[in-house]
Formats: C-alpha cells, structure tokens, sequence
C-alpha cells in the first residue's frame, strides 16, 4: 500500500542532493503534524477509551460511584443468568440472517433490470435511491410504525385482496419482518455497486454465452454471478456489518423497549438500555466487548468464506 | 470458456444478450412496467407520509389513501408549539449546529490526515495506515459507554460538544480513507514542481492538493451533512435536556406523547425533518449516486 517507488535507496545516501536529509527529516515532522488530530484522536476518543470500556467491563458502575471490581460477574450474567441477552442475540442474528440476503436479492434484480441503456435509466437510478437516503432516520421509521399498525395502510392495502390485517407491530411473530422489511427497502445504495458491477463484464461474455445457446437464466449462473462476485461480496461485507449494528428503527418503532415481548430487542438496543437506561456501565461494556469480538468472528468468517466462492477475473479460467 | 465460432451471425438476434444488442420489442415495454411498479412500492411510504401529514387526526385513522380528503395545513402549526415550552425551531437550529460542526470537522481534520497518509513519508506510516484501516471496522457501539463516561466528566453532555469536537479529530476513518484513495490519484509531479519552487509541505498541502481535492471534500460534506443529520443513536445519548435536542430526538417526543392527537403533527414534522435531506439529494444527486459506485458509501 506504500508506494516504494519513490522512496529513495539505501545507495542513494551518498548521491542524494543536499537538501536531502533535512527535508526528509523536515518532511517527517510535517507528516506528524499533519497526523496530529487523528492520532489524539486515535488516543483519546478512541484507544484509551476502549481500553477503559475493557477494564469497566469487569466492574459495577452506574456512574455516581466509582466502580467496584466485580471480576468476571458482569460475564457470567451475562451468558447463564439473562434471558434477555439471548433474546438480543437470537433477535439480532435473525434480522441480520433475513434482511441481508433480501436487500441484496431486491438490489441485484433492479440491478439487472437497469443496466441496459434504457430510456430514463439515470432518473430511475436517483429516485430508487431515494429510500436509502432516508431510511435510517427517525422520521421513516415512524411512519412505518403507522403504515404497520393495527390501523395501518398495509392492512388497508391487505383489505382490498380480502386478507384480514392484524397490528403487525403488536404481534411479536411479525414485528421483525417489518424491520427487515424496512432494511430491505433500502436496497438503493447496493443496486447501485451492482450497478457499477454489472457495468464492468465484458457484453462479449454474454455473447458467447449466448452462441454457446445459454439462455437468460444459464447467463445469469454462469457468466453475470461469477463475474459479479467481487461486487456481491463487497456488497455483503458491508451489509452485513450494518445489519448486526442496525438501532434507530427497532427502537424509534417498539417505543424504547425492543418489544413486544423482545422480539425487536437488537444487540445494540438491549445495550442501549442497560448502559443509557438503567446504567449499568460495567454491564453495557461487557457486552460492547462481546459485540465487538462477535463482529470479528463474524466479519473473519465473511471473508473467510469469500475464498470459496468470490471469482476474480485475474485469477482466469485456470 | 470454448465458444462456437461457426454459428451465423444471423441467427444472433433470436439470442438475447442482456447488454448491447436489442430484445425484443415487447421486452422494453414489460421492463419499464416492473420498474415503474417497484419504483412506485419503493416510494409509496414517502408519498403516504407527505400525504398524511395534510390530513385530520380522525382522518389518518380511517384513511389509507395517500390524498387527503380535507386539506389540512394546520398539523405542521400545531407540530411546530407541539412542545410545551420549546418550538421545533429550537431543535432545527440544534440540529444545523451539529451538522455544521460535523461537516467543517470531517473536512478539515480528515484531509490533513489524508494528507500526510498519501503525500509525505514519515516513520511508522504503513503502520499507522494499518490502524486508520482497523479503526473503520470498529463499531461505534463500542466506544459509546466510555466515551459517554469522558464527555460526562468533561461536563459536555447536553451540548453539541460530544458530537462535534471528535469529528475535529479525524475519529471518521471512512472519510480519511475516501480522500486518501482520491489523493493518491493527483499526479505527483504537481507536488514535486511546487517543491522545486521551494514549497514545504504546509504550503503544498494548502495550495496544491487541497484545491484539487474538492471533489472529495464535496462528497465528504454531503455525506456528514446528511448521516450527521439522520443520526439518532449518538444524539439519543447525549442529548438528555429539552433545549439541546436535536430533530431526530423531538420528532421522538411526538410518540413518547400519546394520544391520536399526537399523530397529525408529527407526521408534519416529520415530512420537515427530511426538507434538508432532499435538498441536498437534489443539489448533489449526481455525485450522490455516482460516488456510491466508486467509494462504496453508503447511505
């Protein structure tokens, strides 16, 4: 990642030009001061603090008493005596194993329905984008909680079919779908790195495809998947770090609770209230250091996992 | 992959290629109707919110419709005194200070450190490179308990301190990287003639790369200024009293409140709340969506 081109060689100590050496000693002081916000930064907003969320981790401590060592109490709690810990994991990895997979199909089929130069294309493209836009903001997810409701336009919409409605918000089988729901509608920022994807094959690919006599559906396997497969990694990447830390519209819609009966409870929201609720500050940094690992494991694992089916171009047809 | 070479050009078209050549005639028609179909499912909860925030309290209980029946600008009145004591103009002003903060943060602290990152060489760069790239995976989850436990015992909670002052210290690795990549991509040669001229590297930094890189800095002010203003979890936080809220934090207000009352005008503050969004989509909206397919922000 460091351009070793220009950096001058060992050789070239003697050789180099006078200005050599106190410029470069000059420039690595510059290059210092530049970095200077983002290393106090990177000290104290971000290091020190993780190193002190650690060491809370291991103590009580609700802000107005020094915290008290506690050892591994907050840990233990934690894994064998809080249902609803388990509740916030089962909740957050069913949101994050269903929305994932759905935004990315909705994106990847628009995707596919664009990408010919068609007539009105670019507007299209914005107005698509539109929900991603706005989506993550309090306001969207309020008038989800009404679109939803007992007395929403969703059961209106149903009526109009025959199909009875029900609060969906209010029941706990379905109040997750409407999350997911809501995650999905986003698809505008991942149809859009499709987009640029799909730009990028080669139209001869699809060509010989076709003489080989491949059909619409044996391209799309066999020629747009593989050779879209950085992308959609890229894509579920991204996505799926976003899914695990999804907050706004699980809180802003079941009011501050997670409910009804934890169904919405996501990691992040159960974290949220136990630290900003009640503050059990050593109890929310046992779990932040959970999360944090978790989420490592989980990334690892994405990536690990893109060995086996993420197809680069350079790599050729072996 | 073997392809058949010996298949007559002429019979091609009856196979389709998805780029390029034509489908058939009707293929364009049915493709414009699924799109405008999903086109109008993905924008109906946007239509439905502006519609109902004209409509009664009555009327949004029993009317799904987009259209009002009766026209009632009354709600965004009543929405705006909504609060007992503090007007949605409060919240505004808040939320413009924030966002404003944020962005002249992001600007400034995440293009000096760009800077020295693409165009200097000092000791420990890669590896300090390395932990700018750690830091982007770093869920802020993670940090909000200390860094609620620092900004309480700086007594910073209940200003716009908490939200801004971190953005001054390049805390929004994304960006860093975004203006390191764009950096990287302004010819050398530039830097090495101002050198020549006996520039030193501040006077490089503000007079030859800065100015090349507003593209950048545009994509980079677009985008703080809209996460910055859809933002909830960290104002959530740090936002406890009345005067200090935010918009995202009043709109809550609305909810907290019960009663059908209730309702009307805070659809109307919530088709305000996303005023600032779409200008900003409509002004940038071209960079908008063509930065996503290079830098792969998202929204």
């Amino acid at each position: 990642m460091v351009d070793t081109a220009v950096r001058p060689t060992p050789a070239g100590r003697h050789a180099a030009p006078p200005r050599g050496r106190p410029g470069r000693r000059k420039e690595a002081i510059a290059g210092y001061v530049f970095l200077s916000p983002w290393l106090l930064g990177l000290f104290g907003i971000t290091l020190l603090p993780m190193l002190y969320s650690l060491y809370l981790s291991f103590t009580d401590y609700d802000l107005l008493q020094d915290p008290e060592w506690v050892g591994l109490e907050n840990y233990e709690r934690m894994f064998t005596g809080d249902p609803q810990f388990w509740n916030s994991v089962g909740a957050t990895l069913l949101f994050a194993i269903t929305s994932v997979p759905l935004k990315l199909a909705v994106a990847l089929g628009v995707a596919l329905l664009l990408y010919r130069n068609r007539r009105g294309v670019g507007l299209y493209r914005s107005l698509y984008y539109v929900p991603s836009l706005l989506g993550g903001s309090v306001a969207i997810a309020i008038v989800w909680q009404t679109l939803f409701g007992g007395q929403g336009a969703i059961n209106g919409l149903l009526a109009v079919f025959g199909i009875p409605g029900r609060a969906w918000i209010a029941d706990p089988a379905f109040a997750l779908g409407t999350l997911v729901i809501l995650a999905a509608w986003q698809f505008g920022a991942p149809m859009v790195i499709f987009l640029a994807g799909l730009k990028q094959i080669p139209t001869e690919m699809f060509e010989a495809a076709a003489l080989d006599g491949a059909g619409r559906i044996k391209q799309f396997w066999h020629v747009t998947l593989p050779l879209l497969s950085p992308v959609l990694f890229f894509n579920v990447v991204l996505e799926t770090i976003a899914g695990f830390q999804g907050f706004t519209a699980a809180f802003v819609i079941s009011g501050g609770t997670g409910g009804p009966a934890d169904s919405t409870l996501l990691y992040t929201v159960y974290l949220y209230l136990r630290g900003f609720g009640d503050f059990q500050m050593g109890y929310a940094s046992a779990m932040a250091w959970v999360f944090l690992i978790a989420l490592g494991v989980i990334t690892a694992f994405v990536f690990r996992s893109g060995s086996l089916w993420v197809h680069y171009a350079d790599e050729g047809d072996r | 992959m073997a392809t058949t070479t010996v298949a007559p050009v002429a019979t091609s078209p009856a196979a389709p290629g998805p780029a390029g050549q034509k489908g058939r005639w009707y293929e364009g028609i049915a493709a414009h109707v699924v799109l405008i179909a999903i086109l109008l499912v993905a924008l109906y909860p946007i239509a439905y919110m502006f519609g109902t925030s004209f409509k009664s309290p009555q009327e949004i209980l029993n009317n799904v419709n987009v259209f009002p029946r009766q026209f009632s600008p009354g709600n965004y009145v009543d929405g705006w005194n909504g609060i007992p004591g503090v007007t949605f103009g409060t919240f505004f002003l808040n939320s413009a200070v924030v966002a404003i903060g944020v962005v002249v943060g992001n600007a400034l602290a995440c293009s000096l450190a760009a800077f020295a990152f693409a165009r200097l060489k000092f000791p420990l760069r890669g590896f300090w490179f390395a932990i700018m790239i750690g830091t982007l995976l770093l869920p802020h989850h993670v940090l909000i308990v200390p860094q609620y436990v620092l900004f309480n015992s700086l007594e910073w909670i209940n200003t716009p301190l908490p939200l801004i002052v971190p953005k001054f210290l390049a805390t929004e690795a994304f960006f860093v990287f975004l203006m390191v990549q764009f950096m990287r991509g302004i010819p050398r040669s530039l830097d090495e003639a101002a050198e020549i001229d006996g520039c030193g590297p501040y006077r490089r930094f503000f007079f030859v790369v800065l100015p090349l890189t507003k593209p950048a800095l545009v994509t980079t002010a677009v985008f703080s200024f809209i996460w910055t203003w859809n933002d909830f979890f960290t104002q959530l936080v740090y936002l406890n009293d009345l005067d200090s809220y935010t918009v995202p934090i009043g709109l809550r207000l609305f909810l907290d409140s019960s009663g059908q009352a209730a309702i009307a005008p805070m659809f109307a503050m919530s088709v305000l709340s996303l005023v600032p969004v779409f200008l900003f989509f409509l002004v940038f909206q071209r960079l908008i969506v063509d930065g996503i397919n290079t830098s792969g922000i998202k929204g």
